[in-house]
């Protein structure tokens, strides 16, 4: 199935440049929405399963429902201990937040 | 030369144009000096990405990506740029031996995935999807995974008083 092999290519070429991202960048903002652009390449690989898999069904939709709102809490999350890091640190350079104390 | 043996049906360029809008707005990302310009790039990724699920017959999925993604994530992300400081991106100075050895093991497990992704074999589904997949979707969420959807929920619910009992200030910053 062809159509499947290029939305999984797509999604692999959106994850690695996600993770590209979160290696190299240096502004903790943009580390997490690169790993939020990460999990959407995999939401994308469970909504093409679901569609062109073995058995279509609507597990996968599901699935990447529950990534979705656990990617939210996590951004959510994410933001809140940058912006305390940010007040006892004043930099948001992820190389100087090596350890969360003061 | 390409490796997908491909025939040119309107699903494959719709797919195609999506695809290519999303590929832009990920290495725009990644090569914009501002963090906002960062934002709003991948802002414009998710979208593209609502639109593959709208093209995947996922059209619940697309909008709630919308909403949420683009509606919620990027909003509070800009938020995040905008209580931190943004303006010194010209301070960054290159880590050529990093950068190098990360594009390398992106682009090995790309390499892997790809070659993966080749040599598998997938099968011709038999059956199809659904067609009013809103109903269906909210069907299942409220009989076979209730238990999962009111764990997720409770999962929301601790994480953002968590949020918020994190960034509130507790004292006076010296």
């Amino acid at each position: 199935m062809s159509m499947l092999a290029s939305y999984l290519t797509l999604a692999a070429v959106l994850f690695c440049i996600g993770l590209y991202g979160v290696l190299t960048k240096r502004n903790a903002v943009v580390v997490l929405l690169c790993i939020e652009l990460m999990l959407g390449a995999v939401n994308l690989n469970l909504i093409a399963f679901a569609k062109y898999g073995v058995v279509p069904s609507l597990t996968g939709q599901i699935f990447s429902l529950f990534a979705i709102t656990v990617a939210a809490a996590e951004a959510a999350v994410g933001i809140a201990v940058l912006i305390v890091l940010y007040r006892s640190r004043a930099t948001v350079n992820v190389d100087d937040y090596d350890r969360l104390g003061r | 030369m390409f490796p997908f043996n491909l025939n040119p049906t309107g699903e494959f360029f719709a797919f195609f144009a999506l695809a290519v809008c999303a590929i832009t707005g990920a290495v725009m990302a990644l090569s914009l000096a501002k963090v906002v310009h960062t934002a709003l790039s991948l802002a414009f990724t998710f979208v593209s990405l609502a639109g593959l699920f709208i093209l995947l017959g996922a059209e619940f999925v697309a909008f709630v990506q919308v909403l949420i993604y683009v509606g919620a994530v990027t909003i509070l992300m800009i938020f995040g740029i905008m209580m931190t400081k943004h303006r010194d991106e010209e301070r960054e100075r290159g880590r050529p031996l990093l950068e190098t050895l990360a594009a390398v093991f992106c682009l090995c497990l790309f390499g892997i995935l790809f070659f993966a992704i080749r040599s598998a074999g997938f099968p011709v589904p038999e059956t199809a999807l659904p067609a009013d997949n809103t109903t269906e979707i909210g069907t299942l969420l409220f009989t076979k995974y209730a238990v999962p959807f009111e764990l997720v929920s409770v999962l929301l619910t601790a994480a953002f008083i968590g949020a918020v009992a994190l960034a509130k200030r507790e004292e006076e910053p010296a």
